[in-house]
C-alpha cells in the first residue's frame, strides 16, 4: 500500500487536467475504458441516452392511452403490467426517460457554470468579493435543500421549467466550494500573473485561463450534481410538486403513490421508476467515482504486484 | 476563540437569511396564493390574523421595512399564526417533533457509526476483503432515492414477507404510553424508515471517512508511529483515525440538511407522521403558514447542528484554536 499513498502527495488533479493537448478526449475515452467502474457508468448513461431519444422502438404503446385492463400483472403483452388507470408501465417508463434526462443534464450543467462563475470568482479576485461569495456559498450550503425546494415548488407553476429553475437554484453551493479551493490552489501560479502583466481583463484571465485547466474538476462537479438531481427531481415530483400531466419517473412514482400501488399488488407500477431513478443515479455515480480515481491516484484500487512493478 | 466567533456569525447570518427567504419567497412569487389562503381565514381571531397577514404581506398597508422587523419579531417568538385546521403552527410542530427527531437522530448515528467504522477499516486494509466490497457498494446504494430504498423494503418485508407495517408510527387502537409492549410497537413500526435512512446514508460517510483515511494514513507521523514499533491498532485508532474524522464532523452536520430531505420522503414513503410528513401536508392543503414554519424549523436544525459541529471541531483540533 506505501507505494499508491506515496503517490497522494503529489499534486492530484492536475494529473489529468493540467497538461493540455490535442488528445485530451483521446486521453480521457482510454481512462474511461481502463476503469471498470466508469466503463460499466458510461455504458448505463449510453443505454439511457438512446431511450431517450428513440422510445418508440422499444415501447410501442402509447404510453398516456388508458386503453388497457387495470392493476394488471407483468404479461408479455405488458412486461411491467398497467396502472390503476389501464395504462401500459413500460411505455410509461420508456417514454419517462426523456423528460428524466433533459432536466438532470440541464440542470446539472446550469448548476455546475453557476458553481464555476461563483467559485473561480471568489478564489482568483480575492478580498471583499471572496468574502460575500464564500458567504453567499455557505448559506445556501447550509440551509436545507429539499425543505428549500418544497416552499418554492409549492409557490410557482409546477413543471418543469419550475423544476429546472428551483434545482438548479438550490444546487450549486457544494461543488462551487469545491471550485474555489481549487482556483485558490492554481492563483499564485505563473500563467497567470503573465496574463495579467499583459493587461488581460479579470473575466478574461477567469474564463479563458483559469477554467480550462479545471476540466476534470468541472466534470466531475457536473456528475456529482447529477447523481443528486436525479433523485431530487424525482423526490419532488414524487411528493406531488412536479407537473402531473408530464410523463417522468418522479410522476409515475408519485401516481404509485397515490394509487396505493404496493397494496394493491401492483409493485412493478411502483418498483420500476423507482429502480429507473436508481439505475440512471448509479450510473451517474459509477462514472464519477471512477473519475475521482482517476483524478486521485491515492484513491485508486491497490493492485499490489502491478503496483510494485510500475513503482 | 476566533474560529469560534466567525462560526457563531456564520450561524446568525444564515439564520438572518433563512428568515429573510421566507419573508421575500411569498411576496416576489407569481400569483397570488397566499391572498387566495388568506381569504380563508376570515374568522379565526384578529391577532393570530394579523401575524399571518404580516407573515404573507396580504392586506398590510404599512412600511415593508417596519412589517420586515414585526415579522422577525414574531418568527423569534415562535409566532407563526394558525394552520388550516385553526390550531396554532407551533403546537402542531412540537406535537409531530419527537416522532422526527427519533427517527432522524437514531439513524444518523447508527449510520455515523457504521460509515466511520467501515471506512477506517477500509482504508487500513486497503484492497481487503472489506475494502473490496463495501465502499463501492454501499456508494452506489447512496446514489438510490432514499424513497426507491423505501420502497423496496416496503415491498419486501411489509407486503410481501407481511414481517413487518405497511406504515405509520404505533398501531392504531393501542394508547400511547411508557409500557413496553407499545414502546416495541413503535420500534417495530420504525424499523423500516429508519433501515431505509441507514442504507442511504451510511455510504456517504463510508466514502469521506476511507477518502480522509487514506491522506491521513500517506502523512509523516503515521510513519513515525510506525518507526517507533507502535501497535499498529494504535496507530489506526489514535494517530490516524482521530485526525481523519475531523473533516467528517463538519460534514456530519452538512450532511444533516441532505439526511432531513431524505427522512420528508421517508416519512411520506411509510406514512410516517412526523414533521417531513406533515410538510408533505401541508403542501397538498396549501397550508402555508405551517409549510413555511416548517421550512424555517428544518433549516434551525441544521444551523444548530452545524453549530455543535464547529464546536466540537474547535475542541478537538488544536489549530483551529490559534488560527
Amino acid at each position: 500500500m506505501s507505494t499508491a499513498t506515496i503517490a497522494a502527495e503529489t499534486e492530484p488533479i492536475e494529473v489529468v487536467a493540467g497538461t493540455r493537448s490535442q488528445s485530451a478526449f483521446a486521453r480521457f475515452t482510454r481512462a474511461i475504458l481502463r476503469n471498470r467502474k466508469a466503463s460499466a457508468g458510461t455504458v448505463i448513461l449510453l443505454i439511457l441516452v438512446l431511450l431517450a431519444i428513440f422510445p418508440g422502438v422499444i415501447a410501442r404503446d402509447d404510453p398516456e392511452a388508458a386503453i388497457y385492463g387495470q392493476n394488471l400483472g407483468p404479461s408479455a403483452q405488458h412486461l411491467l403490467g398497467t396502472t390503476q388507470l389501464g395504462q401500459d408501465v413500460f411505455s410509461q417508463l420508456i417514454w419517462g426517460t426523456r423528460l428524466t434526462l433533459i432536466v438532470t443534464v440541464v440542470v446539472s450543467a446550469l448548476a455546475t457554470v453557476i458553481s464555476m462563475v461563483i467559485g473561480v470568482s471568489a478564489a482568483y479576485i480575492g478580498g471583499l468579493t471572496d468574502r460575500s461569495l464564500s458567504l453567499l456559498t455557505d448559506i445556501f450550503l447550509i440551509i436545507p435543500t429539499l425543505p428549500l425546494l418544497i416552499v418554492l415548488a409549492s409557490y410557482l407553476p409546477p413543471g418543469s421549467v419550475t423544476m429546472i429553475v428551483v434545482l438548479t437554484l438550490t444546487s450549486w453551493a457544494f461543488q462551487a466550494r469545491q471550485l474555489r479551493s481549487q482556483g485558490l490552489s492554481l492563483r499564485a501560479r505563473d500563467f497567470l500573473s503573465a496574463a495579467k502583466v499583459r493587461g488581460e481583463r479579470t473575466s478574461y484571465i477567469i474564463f479563458v485561463e483559469i477554467i480550462p485547466t479545471m476540466t476534470s474538476l468541472i466534470v466531475a462537479s457536473f456528475l456529482g450534481l447529477s447523481v443528486f438531481v436525479v433523485g431530487f427531481a424525482a423526490g419532488l415530483q414524487f411528493l406531488g410538486l412536479g407537473n402531473s400531466t408530464e410523463l417522468t419517473w418522479g410522476t409515475m412514482l408519485y401516481y404509485a403513490q397515490q394509487g396505493g400501488a404496493l397494496e394493491a399488488g401492483n409493485a412493478w407500477w411502483a418498483l420500476a421508476p423507482g429502480a429507473a431513478v436508481a439505475f440512471m443515479g448509479a450510473g451517474f455515480a459509477l462514472v464519477n467515482y471512477a473519475f475521482d480515481e482517476i483524478g486521485n491516484p491515492a484513491l485508486r484500487p491497490v493492485r499490489k504486484r502491478r503496483a510494485r512493478t510500475t513503482a | 476563540m476566533k474560529y469560534v466567533s466567525r462560526r457563531v456569525g456564520l450561524f446568525l447570518i444564515t439564520l438572518w437569511a433563512a428568515l429573510t427567504v421566507n419573508f421575500i419567497i411569498p411576496r416576489v412569487m407569481p400569483g397570488n396564493e397566499a391572498t387566495a389562503v388568506l381569504a380563508t381565514f376570515r374568522d379565526v381571531n384578529p391577532a393570530a390574523l394579523h401575524a399571518l397577514q404580516i407573515e404573507f404581506g396580504v392586506n398590510v398597508h404599512q412600511n415593508i421595512l417596519l412589517t420586515y422587523v414585526q415579522y422577525i419579531g414574531n418568527c423569534l417568538t415562535g409566532q407563526f399564526g394558525l394552520t388550516a385546521q385553526r390550531v396554532p403552527v407551533l403546537t402542531e410542530i412540537i406535537s409531530k417533533l419527537p416522532w422526527t427527531l427519533g427517527l432522524v437522530g437514531v439513524t444518523t448515528i447508527i449510520a455515523f457509526a457504521i460509515g466511520t467504522l467501515v471506512g477506517v477499516l477500509g482504508a487500513w486494509r486497503r484492497g481487503g476483503k472489506l475494502d473490496g466490497l463495501l465502499p463501492p457498494m454501499l456508494f452506489i446504494v447512496a446514489s438510490f432515492p432514499v424513497f426507491f430504498v423505501g420502497l423496496l423494503l416496503l415491498y419486501v418485508f411489509a407486503v410481501t414477507l407481511n414481517w413487518l407495517p405497511l406504515s405509520s408510527n404505533y398501531s392504531i387502537g393501542l394508547e400511547p404510553s411508557l409500557s413496553l409492549s407499545f414502546i416495541g410497537d413503535v420500534l417495530v413500526h420504525a424499523v423500516l424508515p429508519g433501515l431505509s435512512l441507514v442504507v442511504v446514508t451510511a455510504g456517504l460517510w463510508i466514502y469521506s471517512m476511507r477518502n480522509n483515511m487514506i491522506t491521513t494514513l500517506a502523512e509523516d507521523y503515521v510513519k513515525m508511529g510506525r518507526a517507533k514499533g507502535l501497535r499498529s491498532w494504535r496507530i489506526m485508532v489514535d494517530y490516524a483515525a482521530r485526525n481523519a474524522i475531523l473533516p467528517n464532523l463538519t460534514g456530519f452536520a452538512m450532511q444533516l440538511g441532505y439526511v432531513l430531505g431524505g427522512s420528508i420522503l421517508v416519512e411520506y414513503t411509510f406514512s410516517y407522521p412526523g414533521l417531513g410528513y406533515l410538510f408533505y401536508t401541508s403542501t397538498t392543503d396549501h397550508d402555508l403558514p405551517l409549510m413555511q414554519a416548517l421550512f424555517l424549523v428544518y433549516t434551525l436544525a441544521v444551523l444548530v447542528c452545524v453549530l455543535l459541529a464547529d464546536l466540537a471541531t474547535a475542541g478537538l483540533d488544536p489549530r483551529t484554536r490559534d488560527a
